[in-house]
């Protein structure tokens, strides 16, 4: 246990209960400025619309907000805290200065309807992102609306669907391989196509043969993901595009791993008509728990007609604007422009890097992913050869042999004071642990990861128990998730009286 | 790079350990062909310093001194200090998504709380962790009610938000659910003689928003009747979520689809903002986005996770109920800690101050103009009609700092020269009356325009 210690050790954690569970009556933790307006009888205003009782709604004082809320932050693993190596997630760094620029007071109160002569600064910066990521991408336009990378994906079929339309033929199929995200089916039905699943070839890549048998007029598009789950670059790539273009289908590139390609190769070179980028991921806007994101949609010049309405325009006396007449617009997947506070975000984050400092930074990502890889080799099994980018996929295959799987192996990562990996994905591998540093950490947190993976390796040999029980150091072990699916309780209730 | 935590040696260490010569052999699985020789034309790397300059500037260019009379779907409150006090802290910001609940238990926890005010304020039994924001969930909650009665047309009010619509339209069009509109009356509220009219036996749910867009209260329960008898479930969306402290909620809905930016969300511009969906026990394994339920450790210990995951994408892929992955957690716990501020007897307190700066806007503001709309309860907004294009006047509101109403030509023209203007607990009495006197000197001359169509 000695190299548990090295990174992680106990301290104490405050008990806290429901707010609900604190409130009582004639505590209160606002204060209204006084009405320099008439009051009004709401009665009368309202009528039968008037509420009178906000049922269980906390009474509370400040303090307890305060204490309430900072206790609840340290039962969570963080960043902020240590390596949190989520495969397909890039959870790096989130830069405090991105915060205090979303801040500011004319961005943070700036209200999308407000005149066009009075938002320059906002359009600017719109208009200053949409450049730089068509430029990082390879690609010629792009749309920032859509709220998140599932919402891009929804948005880069639709443009998909609204420009085969415009030649006469939505098709009916879109082609996935069964390496893919869960969101790709899921989105490809959202926009009424079928799937077809793309099986994958022995190196973990989209099997050309395959793919050139089930290519025909009825597939509208190729949703892939590049590098793929497994991490790996989809080198016959120009192949795959030509296949595609060759029939009239489209090639769609989900740009969850484009910290693999950032400065390094750009998907409008290889032959990618449209993407979505997560700003979330790449560009280091925080993931807050679970969002929000954002997933811009950057697309070839032929698609450029069909993307969201407004698209911001150059008006004729220099200042910027908003377009809404674009007759081949797929129309609008959300209201206003999309989650502007990420643009923000993600803006600071380009200017801090610059040119040379986003290329450092997707050479440091690959090379974190590499280390790892090279020093769990054999302990953990590969189950694919092939090159790895920016993240690793092992197999739970050796550990499995003495009844310990890749979730135990997550859990028990814990105790060593690291967020667990991703669990059981991409599908195609069984067992599967994906591992993906970022650029963000150190040599000295990695050797420390991989000592704690290797140390968890040799547990399960000598005392998997250990492991199947973990995590032990937490405030609550491992949850009964099949009662809380089986006997739903989503909200609290008051005690009966 | 700053943010970069690698020496030169480092790199030259794990680089060897690799049996790597150099670090584009990593890069070697990129084809030659497109390996890119050269710098991404991006801005230089800038100092700290310079980039909070950039953004001071922008800011300065984004109208930070006006007063605004602007709401139309987005609102703006004050918002507690100790929001971003909390939400900056790393342990919530820096996150991910509580797959891992031994390790997630201050975000799933605070979900639960969230859920249940939301719960609390909507009178619905069970909600969702939240939504993009409340244009896409009032779309999710329509394709939500099509899947829960297999029917698969739409009647959708036209006095929701204009933008909601348009969202909802792109979704429908691609899934083949057609939309029937009705439109509204002389007070506002939806036309109970159209929307009767409008069902056919396919209708599978109507869409409404109270406040409406107009900030007229609707009246939920007779178009919950009607759509009832018709075999169709109702939808309300909730765009205005400070208004739920002093107007009764639309209990009677089967859905609620709500924007609750209004509770400490800044107007950020337009987002990221704060969607959610409540409803009753039956359809909740038709709800989309994720769930978070109370149960048990292996020692009895009450702890949170994530639940009912069987509907969501990563699991059904694309028999999934949505597509729908990441939410909006940090901004929904933005409205828990806002909801938790002001609470039970705040919320109240804070909707009325809203509805009294309304009513006495309407009040000075009807003297010189027509206010649309009177005869039913509106919250805190109201439509009011000049002689002159309310982009004239707004031209002239701006000299004296302040932002006036929406002009509605863009989405409903048959509304004239109409504008949609909103009050706060934020909006001061004096910008009102000379919002007021503004409008009334406009009102006043004869307009130009119509003077130059005279002559014509």
């Amino acid at each position: 246990m000695t190299p548990m210690t090295r990174k992680a050790t106990r301290h104490i954690s405050q008990n806290e209960g429901l707010i609900f569970e604190k409130s009582s009556p004639g505590k209160a933790a606002f204060k209204l400025a006084p009405l320099d307006v008439p009051e009004v009888d709401t009665a009368k205003l309202l009528g039968s619309s008037e509420r009178k009782d906000l049922g269980n709604m906390p009474e509370v004082s400040e303090i307890e907000i305060i204490r309430h809320f900072t206790r609840l932050s340290t039962w969570n693993y963080a960043i902020d805290l240590g390596m949190y190596p989520l495969g397909s997630c890039t959870m790096k760094y989130n830069p405090r200065v991105n915060e205090a620029v979303t801040r500011l007071p004319g961005l943070a109160n700036g209200h999308p309807y407000q005149p066009e002569k009075i938002s320059q600064g906002a359009l600017r910066i719109i208009k200053t992102l949409s450049e730089c990521l068509t430029e990082i991408t390879g690609m010629d336009a792009i749309t920032l609306q859509p709220a998140a990378g599932a919402h891009g994906e929804l948005t880069g079929l639709l443009l998909v669907r609204g420009y085969l339309q415009s030649k006469g033929n939505p098709r009916k199929k879109i082609l996935i391989p069964d390496s893919a995200h869960g969101t790709n089916p899921a989105t490809a039905a959202t926009v009424g196509y079928a799937v077809e699943n793309l099986k994958s070839n022995s190196a973990g890549m989209v099997d050309i043969p395959s793919l050139a048998a089930q290519m025909n007029e009825d597939v509208a598009a190729l949703m892939l993901t590049n590098p793929n789950t497994l991490g790996v670059f989809e080198q016959e790539i120009h192949k795959i595009a030509e296949l595609m273009h060759a029939k009239g289908g489209l090639l769609y590139m989900d740009g969850a791993n484009m910290n693999a390609l950032v400065g390094k190769a750009r998907p409008g070179d290889f032959g990618v008509d449209v993407m979505h980028l997560n700003l979330h991921k790449t560009f280091s806007t925080p993931h807050g728990g679970g969002g929000p994101g954002s997933g811009p949609v950057a697309v070839k010049k032929f698609l450029e007609p069909f993307l969201p309405k407004p698209v911001i325009v150059t008006k004729a006396d220099g200042t910027l604007g908003f377009d809404y007449n674009r007759p081949l617009s797929v129309g609008r997947v959300r209201a206003f422009y999309g989650n502007f506070g990420m643009f923000t975000r993600a803006l600071a984050y380009i200017l801090a890097n610059g040119p040379d400092g986003l290329r450092q930074t997707t050479e440091d990502a690959v090379l974190n992913a590499n280390y790892i890889r090279k020093a769990l080799e054999g302990v953990y099994d590969l189950p694919y050869s092939t090159p790895s980018m920016h993240e690793v996929v092992f197999s739970d295959k050796l550990q499995a042999k003495q009844g310990v799987k890749t979730g135990d192996i997550a859990k028990r990562l814990i105790d060593y004071g690291f967020h667990p990996y991703t669990v059981s994905f991409p599908l195609i591998v069984h067992g599967a642990l994906m591992i993906e540093p970022t650029e963000s950490e150190s040599k000295e947190e990695l050797d420390l990861f991989i000592e704690a993976m290797r140390s968890i390796a040799q547990e399960v040999q000598e005392e998997p128990q250990t492991v199947l029980e973990a995590p032990h150091n937490t405030r609550v072990s491992r949850l009964d998730e099949v009662a809380a699916a089986r006997k739903p309780v989503l909200r609290w209730k008051p005690a009966a009286q | 790079m700053r943010y970069l935590p690698k020496s030169p040696a480092d790199r030259e260490a794990m680089l060897k350990a690799i049996g790597a010569r150099s670090i584009n052999d990593l890069f070697a699985p990129i084809p030659d062909q497109y390996r890119l020789r050269h710098d991404l034309k991006v801005p230089r790397q800038m100092a700290e310093s310079e980039i909070m300059d950039w953004f001071d500037q922008c800011s300065h260019e984004n109208g930070d001194e006006y007063s605004i009379f602007l709401g139309a779907g987005t609102y703006y409150h004050y918002r507690p200090v100790i929001i971003d006090s909390l939400i900056s802290r790393g342990e919530f910001l820096t996150a991910y998504t509580p797959y891992q609940p031994e390790v997630s238990q201050g975000t799933l926890q605070s979900i639960f709380e969230f859920q249940t005010m939301i719960c609390e304020l909507t009178g619905m039994e069970v909600a969702n962790a939240s939504m993009y924001d409340g244009s896409t969930a009032s779309t999710e909650a329509v394709l939500m009610a099509v899947r829960l009665t297999g029917r698969r047309s739409v009647t959708v009010a036209r006095s929701i938000h204009p933008e909601y619509r348009e969202v909802l339209e792109t979704y429908a069009l691609n899934q083949g659910i057609p939309l029937t509109t009705v439109s509204f009356g002389e007070n506002g509220r939806i036309s109970l003689k159209d929307l009767e009219k409008s069902f056919t036996p396919d209708t599978g749910c109507v869409l409404v928003q109270s406040p409406n867009f107009f900030g007229t209260i609707e009246d939920v329960a007779a178009i919950a009747d009607i759509a009832h008898k018709h075999g169709a479930l109702l939808v309300v969306a909730i765009s205005e979520a400070v208004s739920l402290g002093i107007v009764e909620p639309p209990r009677q809905a089967d859905i609620i689809a709500m924007e609750a930016q209004s509770f400490g969300v800044p107007l950020g511009f337009g987002g990221p903002y704060c969607g959610l969906i409540a409803t009753r026990e039956q359809n909740v394994r038709q709800m989309p986005g994720r769930l978070v339920g109370q149960t048990v450790d292996r020692k009895g210990k009450r702890g949170f996770v994530l639940t009912l995951a069987t509907r969501e994408q990563h699991i059904r892929r694309e028999k999934a109920t949505s597509n729908i992955c990441t939410n909006q957690a940090l901004v929904a716990l933005m409205a828990n800690i806002f909801m938790t501020v002001y609470g039970k007897v705040g919320l109240k307190e804070l909707a009325k101050q809203n509805l009294a700066k309304t009513a006495y806007a309407a009040s000075k503001f009807g003297k010189h103009a027509k206010v649309l709309f009177p005869n039913a309860p509106r919250f805190n907004e109201f439509v009011v009609q000049t002689k002159e294009d309310p982009y004239v006047i707004n031209n002239r509101l701006l000299g004296h700092k302040i932002v006036g109403g929406f002009p509605l030509k863009k989405f409903l023209p048959e509304l004239g020269n109409a504008a949609l203007w909103c009050c706060t607990e934020m909006t001061g009495r004096t910008a009102i009356d000379t919002a007021a006197g503004v409008l009334a000197e406009s009102e006043a001359t004869e307009p130009v325009r119509e003077a130059a169509e005279v002559a014509q």
